[in-house]
This record gives structure tokens, sequence and C-alpha cells, in this order.
């Protein structure tokens, strides 16, 4: 039910774009008008997730503590794991968003009569690291679409991407991989029966988003071969604000296009906001130094307490009988 | 009702058939006997002004709960929305990959699936995307999101003072999330509402009132001690005298109240008293803050702080230098991550300096609060001791770490140095369930009565299967912490999984091996048995 | 002993559909778990049964040697004593073993003479039925003696310093008075 949810949903837009713009000839509003719509959203939507989740202080210093503490100085700490200092948390934060670093430690070698196995858990740590620096790869690929000229970095970047040199056009791995690791992150959520009880809607259907972008997109690239002149130059008029539509680009262009608007849409509404979470974390971008330095609550406020004194007169006979000074006598 | 203890018959037919598969939402928690501890009576909650104090029940079906006990529990998780970034985030950055749900000794022991952690978070999370998500306001179940009925309350509770707080889930979250955060925070909704336990707001009443959640008077707290002045001097030969509420003493010491109480607690706070003594330390008890626990840190923040208060303001008014705390779990996560936030800043204090080896806690420069191990592991670094670890030989020992000073301070080290000093034969436990990934013992946050001990005995069974394999390896028959909680529910934990394997503090082991000026021969140690060795002459 | 070979040329399969039956009375979502996860430490539970079964498979071929026995169910039963079952529950999975030797068997049960053999070997079955109750038993009245132990030495606790409390003077008197005065140590279980 959750699944086909999801899974209609992406068809029916699959469907809307292609009939959009097949039947009713709407190129503008997906090439253009859409594509703006979804900027906004994503931009506005991006900024005011943040600053919501800015405007809630952070009153207590909660790192999670995963290795030695920094005490004595004979007594060696894990500067990363448990950092008292900037340069550690950058680091602990770079190893979680470049590497995954706790999803890592999920990965636990075993002896099983005696061979050696990998739990599920490594397959993912892999197929997430996968899907995430894929999907960041060929975002970045597609910036030859909006620049003039493509700067090195990217050539560079797709030279790398292709460098097994098969197909026309050459075949790039990024590719392979992401519609692998979405396929992957899918099947584990309906077949591991833990991950499916747990799983919801709105995790499905990013992954099907995904799927359909991903797939679009290769269809486009190896077997439609949309006119990428045409592509370009719609995408340029796009950045430089004159928007144009040029004659002759494949339909499933649109698709793409449509589905990756959708996607933009949706990010800001979604759990998909955790690419931007994961650095406000506090149980991960603090420093463990709050017994060095004190941390500030901004709202911490006065509270009752039981004083002394308060205290003393309950039980200034039995003190005093038992030997225990006292402020009154 | 709670679910009884025998079975109808047509649940006997299903037993070799998968349940049937509904959705977790739609399956209402079922309260099992001896897995929930007692309800709250009203008179303890009376005395800490909370609301709606009432003596209550779990197992009843009515909870005597105010008129409009929605509207509370969703005024209440909105302000708590706006006062930590860390819920906010935690009920939004979920993605639900299960890389935690493993990872939570009540779902390995009990195989509860709601006791995955991610799970246990979606109970308060469907609720609030009910009602403060745009996705669930509008698409509802497809979302996530759930309706607060009475059936999600009770499951909330159930599930809430099912979780320790341990922090272990944590560890593993690509984004950290902290189910002990967002338990933290579905409990202080409960008080919202008056559904605490007994077990808790017992304990935080007496804090209260008296300084120490076992309710010790002041006159019971320096008898109890001299019980065990007693039994020092028959031990050593030497007669302590520790002050009590003495001004101008150098150093106040804290720790947990239970060491004053229980077994084996009490034989760490004889460990306690001969390390002072020996060194001439100029320090002394409180009766006023005679608790280094905080059980209000598992009812909710303003609890917390009421009762931490007590040390600072005790501090100033004796006019102390700095204080030293005992051994204690949750206690130092307090200390670590709250104290000097709360109640600070300390600056009636000098940063704390080892008046025997000089050396200056810089760790500790602003609370002003030093960690027993850390003194005493400066100590022996050196040589400011004289140890004969022999007399610790009987004992084949292993090192639990306590969850909060693993994951919420990472004080890893400091004792295991210790132990290597005052005894002989030390094994760790597999690496997967020590340090940062140590098994909870299952009995955290106020979960130690004994009306739960089932919940108890299979929350501690990944603790306890640890530690039977190192039992059936290497002969251990000793299970040493720092950790009050520990020392009082390890020794059931150990009779049930793994007779044979008893439980200590660290200090007990200290004092065992101190040597100490004028001391006649030892026979035996501190449990009054006789020392490995000296059987014979006994 | 006809039976005991065939019996070790299956043991493999035995033993799987045997642990997959007591998996089963798990939720799902635990059951996979409970399976998948073979670390002996991440999974306690899973890797008790299915060592513990495999123990007393081996033990049932071997003839019962019953000290050992008791220690292999043992294994099993303590765990699911304080699992959310009932009695009935926590104690089901050994009689499906029967059923699955018979389904495993079954062409070689109808061609041979064997049933003898398997009636000798259903009623050990039963045998161990009988013994996985006592320990059940036992394992919950252990429960309830520790539940009841710290009640007790609370109230033991409570109690002495009550007397410390009430007697005037308390220090002196309290050490004059012998019989008050109760070893630490008794304090324990
Ligand atoms: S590991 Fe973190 S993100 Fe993954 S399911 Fe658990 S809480 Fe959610
Ligand atoms: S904090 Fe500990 S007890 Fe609570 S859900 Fe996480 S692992 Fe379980």
């Amino acid at each position: 039910m959750r699944i086909l949810f999801s899974f209609f949903a992406v068809i029916a837009l699959v469907l809307s774009a292609y009939a959009g713009v097949k039947i009713a000839n709407l190129q503008f509003l997906f090439g253009v008008v859409i594509p703006y719509i979804a900027i906004t959203i994503f931009t506005l939507g991006f900024v005011y997730r943040v600053l919501k989740w800015g405007s809630s202080p952070v009153p207590f210093r909660i790192p999670t503590t995963c290795g030695q503490q920094k005490s004595l100085p004979w007594i060696k700490q894990n500067r990363i794991e448990n950092p008292s200092s900037i340069s550690g948390v950058i680091i602990r934060m770079a190893l979680e968003a470049l590497l995954f670093r706790s999803l890592f430690r999920n990965l636990k070698t075993q002896l099983k009569d005696g061979k050696l196995v990998y739990g599920e858990a490594k397959w993912l740590w892999l197929a997430g690291l996968a899907f995430h620096w894929s999907f960041l790869i060929i975002f970045v690929r597609h910036f030859r679409l909006f620049l003039q000229s493509t700067p090195s970095f990217i050539k560079t970047i797709e030279g790398l991407d292709s460098f097994l040199q098969v197909g026309v056009p050459l075949l790039y791995m990024t590719d392979i991989v992401l519609l692998g690791s979405v396929t992957y992150l899918f099947l584990r959520r309906v077949f591991i029966p833990q991950v499916k009880y747990i799983s919801l809607a709105a995790d499905y259907f990013p992954l099907f988003l995904i799927f359909g972008i991903a797939a679009s997109g290769v269809l486009m690239r190896y077997f439609y071969k949309v006119d990428i002149v045409g592509v370009k130059e719609l995408a340029m008029g796009l950045v430089i604000l004159k928007p144009v539509i040029p004659q002759g680009i494949g339909v499933i262009f649109y698709i793409h296009l449509f589905l990756i608007c959708l996607l933009f849409a949706y990010f800001p509404l979604s759990k998909l906001m955790h690419m931007a979470g994961v650095f406000l974390s506090p149980t991960r971008n603090m420093v463990n130094n709050s017994r060095m330095v004190r941390h500030i609550n901004p709202w911490n406020y006065p509270v009752h307490v039981h004083t002394y004194e308060e205290y003393e007169n309950d039980f200034r006979e039995k003190m005093k009988k038992a030997g225990i000074p006292v402020e009154k006598e | 009702m709670a679910t009884k203890f025998t079975a109808k018959p047509d649940e006997l037919s299903k037993i070799d058939h998968k349940p049937p598969k509904k959705g977790w939402m739609d399956t209402p928690a079922e309260f099992k006997e001896h897995t929930f501890c007692w309800g709250a009576k009203g008179k303890n909650l009376n005395i800490v002004d909370f609301p709606n104090a009432r003596d209550w029940s779990p197992a009843e079906e009515d909870w005597k709960l105010p008129e409009n006990w929605q509207e509370i529990v969703l005024e209440g998780i909105k302000d708590r929305l706006g006062k930590y970034r860390s819920f906010k985030l935690f009920m939004d950055i979920c993605v639900r990959c299960g890389a935690c749900a493993d990872k939570c000794h009540f779902f390995i022991g009990g195989g509860d699936p709601k006791n995955m952690p991610v799970l246990r978070a979606e109970i308060l999370r469907s609720i609030y995307r009910k009602y403060f998500t745009a996705s669930g306001k509008m698409l509802g179940k497809i979302a996530g999101a759930r309706e607060l009925t009475l059936d999600v309350l009770k499951e909330l509770w159930y599930y809430y003072y099912q979780c320790t707080e341990c922090r272990r889930c944590s560890v593993f979250c690509p984004y950290g999330i902290d189910q002990a955060e967002i338990t933290m925070m579905g409990r202080e909704l409960t008080n919202l509402l008056g559904l605490n336990t007994d077990w808790i707001s017992g304990p935080v009443a007496n804090c209260y009132m008296k300084g120490n959640h076992l309710g010790l008077e002041p006159h019971t707290i320096t008898s109890s001690v001299e019980f065990f002045l007693d039994d020092i001097e028959t031990i050593t030969g030497i007669r302590i005298k520790p002050t009590f509420n003495r001004k101008g003493a150098e150093i106040l010491f804290v720790t947990p109240s239970g060491d004053l109480f229980a077994d084996p607690g009490t034989y760490t706070a004889m460990g306690y008293l001969m390390l002072f003594h020996e060194l001439g330390l100029d320090y002394t008890w409180s009766t006023y803050a005679s608790e280094g626990g905080n059980f209000g840190f598992f009812t909710s923040n303003e609890m917390a702080k009421r009762l931490n208060a007590k040390i600072y303001a005790e501090a100033k008014r004796l006019g102390v230098k700095w204080i030293i705390g005992g051994e204690c779990g949750h206690m130092w996560r307090v200390i670590n991550q709250y104290m000097d936030t709360w109640n600070g800043p300390a600056d009636f204090l000098e940063e704390p300096v080892s008046p025997i080896t000089g050396t200056k806690f810089e760790n500790a420069k602003s609370t002003k609060m030093v960690h027993i191990a850390e003194f005493t592991a400066d100590l022996i670094k050196n040589g400011k001791l004289k140890l004969d670890p022999a007399r610790n030989d009987r004992l084949k020992v292993t090192w639990h770490d306590s969850c909060n000073t693993a994951r919420g301070m990472g004080i890893l080290d400091e004792p295991r140095y210790v132990l290597r000093n005052v005894c002989n034969h030390f094994y760790e436990m597999p690496e997967d369930t020590i340090r940062e990934k140590t098994f909870c013992c299952g009995s955290g946050t106020g979960l130690n009565a004994s009306e739960n001990m089932e919940l108890r005995m299979r929350g501690g069974f990944p603790r306890a299967n640890a530690v039977k394999y190192v039992r059936d390896n290497y002969g251990v028959n000793m299970l040493a912490n720092i950790c009050a909680i520990d020392r009082a529910t390890l020794n059931a934990l150990m009779e049930y999984w793994a007779p044979d394997v008893s439980v200590c503090g660290l200090h007990e082991l200290v004092g065992n091996a101190l040597v100490m000026t004028g001391e006649k021969e030892r026979t035996q140690d501190l449990r009054l048995e006789p020392l490995h060795g000296k059987e014979a002459e006994e | 002993m006809k039976l005991n070979s065939l019996l070790a040329d299956k043991k493999a399969s035995i033993l799987e559909k045997w642990f997959d039956v007591i998996i089963e009375s798990y939720p799902p979502d635990t059951s996979n778990f409970l399976k998948n996860q073979s670390n002996r430490f991440a999974n306690p539970a899973g890797s008790a049964i299915s060592q513990g079964i495999e123990n007393i498979f081996d033990e049932l071929l071997r003839g019962l040697n019953q000290g050992n026995t008791l220690q292999f169910l043992d294994n099993i039963v303590r765990i699911r004593a304080v699992q959310d079952f009932t009695p009935s529950q926590a104690l089901s999975f050994i009689f499906p073993l029967k059923r699955i030797i018979r389904e495993e068997l079954t062409v070689e049960i109808a061609g041979s003479q064997l049933s003898d053999e398997i009636l000798a070997l259903e009623s050990k079955i039963d045998d161990l039925a009988l013994s996985a109750f006592d320990i059940y038993m036992k394992c919950r009245e252990k429960i309830y003696e520790i539940k009841a132990n710290e009640v007790k030495s609370m109230t033991f606790r409570l109690l002495q310093m009550a007397n410390l409390i009430n007697t005037e003077g308390h220090e002196s008197d309290f050490k004059g008075n012998d019989k008050l005065k109760i070893k630490r140590g008794e304090v324990k279980k």
C-alpha cells in the first residue's frame, strides 16, 4: 500500500509530463515555468527549514561521545570521536558527511562456519555511499549545461567517470552505480522485514522519483539521444533569465526535467532535508568540553529548590544529635 | 488491562504461524505484566509540585487524565520544539535507514519491534507529523501521521519507559539521532499529565526534601557511615574519622546515596573512605547534597536542575575549593553535560588541583568537579599510592563501561588504568560490547524497580551474554564498574544469567589493594571475606 | 541404529527447519534479525537458539546425556522465560521437532522398519519437553526470588536504619547492643 501509493504517484507524474508536452504542447510550462517554481520552492524552502531549525537553540552540550575523553595529559584522547576542539569536530563531521562514519561502524566482519561474512550493514553503508556520491557527481556533471564553456574540473570528472571507454556515447559509471544503488536501497526496504516495518510512503516516494530521474536520464543519453544542443540552449536560457524553448527536444527530456523539478520542490518538505540536518545535529557537531567551558542555555530560568535553610529547619535536632554542625543553634 | 501470564487457547494455536501482519501504527501497546513499573503516588508528585498529582496505575484502563490532556501534550511538544534544536531536528531528519534498529538491548534481548530505536522515535514522530507538519496534516497516515488518541498515549508511555536513555542507538545513526534525547522529551510530556512511575517519583521527592534518593536523613547518613568505619577498623585496625557538613574543607565529596545503602555499593563507599583517609585529604561529606545521582533527569529537565542545584549550593555554603564526584553513571552525564549550564557558573570555586600531586584538572576547570577515577588515576600515575594488587588475586575482573560515562562523557581509560594497578587479573569483554559500544545493564533511567524484573532481565541479556563469555573463557568472577545503578542491578542480572559473577565498584578494589599506613596485616577483604592465601590462617 | 544415521545425514536441513519454526514465534521484524545477524554478541538470543538446538540434536542422536542436555535446554529456555511468552508459548519450540523429523524422513519411514525407533526418539523428545518445563519453572522462580530478594534487602536496610533512628543516643546504645548489630554480609542474598 505504502509502496504502491508512492509508485503510482510517480507514474502519474511521469504520465502528466508526457501528456502535457506531447498532447497539450505545454513545453513552456514544463520547460520554463515549472523549473522556476521548483527552484524557488527549493531555495526558499531549504532556507526556511534551516532557519527554522536554527531558530531553536541548543540548550545543552550533548555530543554523543564515541571514544576516550580529554582528561589527564598522559591518557590518550580520541580527538575525533570525542573532540575537545573545533578541529576535532570538523574532522568528525567530515568523516560523517563524506564517508558515513557512523554507518560504517555497523560494519563488522564475522567468522561464520569458518568463512568471513559481512552483515547487511556493510551493504547499507556501501550502497548509501555509492548512491550519494554518484548522485553528487552526476549533479556536478550537469553543470556543463549551465555554463558557457565547460570548466576543466568538470571535464576531469567526466573523463574519470567514463574511463571504461565503452559505448557511444561513452558510458558513465555513475549512471550505472546510481541506478544500482537506488534499486538496492529500494529492495532492502521491501525485503528486510525490519526495514519494511518502519518504512513510510515518504521513504519509497523519493526512491521512485530518483529512479525515474536516473532512468529517464539514461534513456535520454544512451537510447533516445535527445538534441543536446537544444537542451543546453534551454538551460542557458533559464540561467540568464531569458528562457527559450528550442524546437525538437524529445519528450523524454521534459519528463526528466519534470521529475527533477519535483525532486527539488519536494526536497524541503521531506526527510531529504537530512542533507542539511546532518550538519546541525548536536550529538555530532558539538565539542565535548562542557566541563572546561561553560555552555550557555539561552532559556535557562530560575527554579524552585529546597534550600539548605529549609533542610536544616526540618532536621536541626537530629543533626545536632548526630554531631553534624548546623548554621543556627 | 495488563495482560495476564497465561495463553488463551486461540493464542496457542497461533504459535507456529507468523502473526498477522499489521502496520505498527495499528497495533496498540499491550501492557504485559512484569515489564512496566508501578504508577506514581500522588503525594510524591505533590512534593515537587508536579501536575495532575494522584495515585494511578498503568495497568488500569482509566489513567485519570485531565480533561484537556491532548491539548497539554500538544502544547508541550510545541514548547519543546522551540526550546530544543535536537528535538526538532530529530523529528525531521530520520530517513528510516534502520541502522539503529538492532542496536537497542531491549530489542536484542526481548524482540519487541517497537523497541527498535527508530520505531520508538516514530511513536512520537507520528504525533508530531499530524499536528506540526503540513504533509502530515494533509495526508495523514500515508505521511506517517497519527491522531493523538489514548491508545497512542499509552503506547508512548509504555515504550518510553522501556528505554534506558543509553544512547547506543545514537552511536550508529548516520545523523547522530539520539533516542535518549527523544525519550527525555517523551517523558517530559508524560510528566505534564502526572504519568510518572513510583520508582522514579519516590526518589525524586526524597531527594528534593531530604537530599538523597533513598530519603536517608542526616543522622542516618552518619550512622550508615559508622557501619563502614566499624568494618574498616575490623579489616585494617584503623579508625577513620570522616567529617560531615564541615565548613572550610578544601574538597566536597558527592556520591550517589546508593553507595551508602546497599551492597555492593557500600564496599565502594568504604573504598572512598579508606583512600581519602590514607591521603589525609581535607574533605567533607554533605548530608544536604548527599546525592550525586539525579532521578529528576528521568522526569524533566527542570526537575533535574532543581535536584542538581544542591551540589553547587552546598559547595558555596561550605566554602570548599572544588568537588570530587563518586562513581555513578547518569550522575556524570548530568555533571559533564548539564550541571554547569543549569546551575553555574561556579565562580565561587577554584580550578581543581590535586593537593597530593599538584596536578591541575584542566578538563574540569569550569565545573570544578573531578571524577574520582580521574583523581585516583592521577595519584597512581604519580606513585602516591602504595598498592598491593595481590590482595585482589581471588578475583578475575572484567570491566563494564556504563552507558552514560561511555557515551555522554567518555571516561574509558582512567578506570581501566586504575583497575590494572589494583588487580592482577583483568579481562576485557568482546570488543563490540565495551567502550562506546557498551551494552546497558537494562535497568537505567529509573527502570531498576522490582516489578519490571522481566524487562530488566531481557534488557540486560546482551550485557550478561558478554559477561558469560568471559566467565566461561577466563573464569571471570567479578564485574567491576563505576555506576551506582549498575551496582544495584547487575547483581540480579548476574544471578539470572551468569551465576557466580559478583559485582563491585572500582574503589572497592582500590580499597582492597591500598596499603595504609599503620594498618594491621589484612586477612579479610572489604566484604569481610578471607583474602586470597589467608584462608588457612583464618 | 539406522534412524540415527539417517538423522545425521539430514541434520542440516532438520536444524534449519527447527530453527525457522522457533524463530517464527517472534514477530517477523524480529525474526529476521534473529536469523540473519550472526554475531553472537550483537544477537545473543538468535545465536543461543541456533547453537542450542544443534547441541540438543546432537545429544538426541548420541542418546541424551542428562547433564549436557539440560545445560543446552537451559540456554534457550532461560531466554524465552523473560520474553513476553506465555509458558506454553515459551516451551512450544520443542514439539515441532517431531513433525519436522517425520516430514524429513517421510520416504525412509514409509519404506522401512523404523517405526519403533521413531517412537523411541519421539518419547525422548517428550522427555526433553518435560525437562524444559522444569527449567522454565526454575527460571521463573529465580525471577521471583531475585525480586523478593531485592525487596527484602531493601527492607532489611531500612529496618536496620530505623533501629538506629529509634535508639536514643543511638551511637553508644547501639554499639552496646550486640543483638542489633547485624553483620554486614548477612544483608546479602
Ligand atoms: S539510524 Fe538514524 S536515520 Fe537511520 S533509522 Fe535510525 S534514527 Fe533513523
Ligand atoms: S537510548 Fe538505548 S534504550 Fe533507548 S532506544 Fe536507544 S539503544 Fe534503546
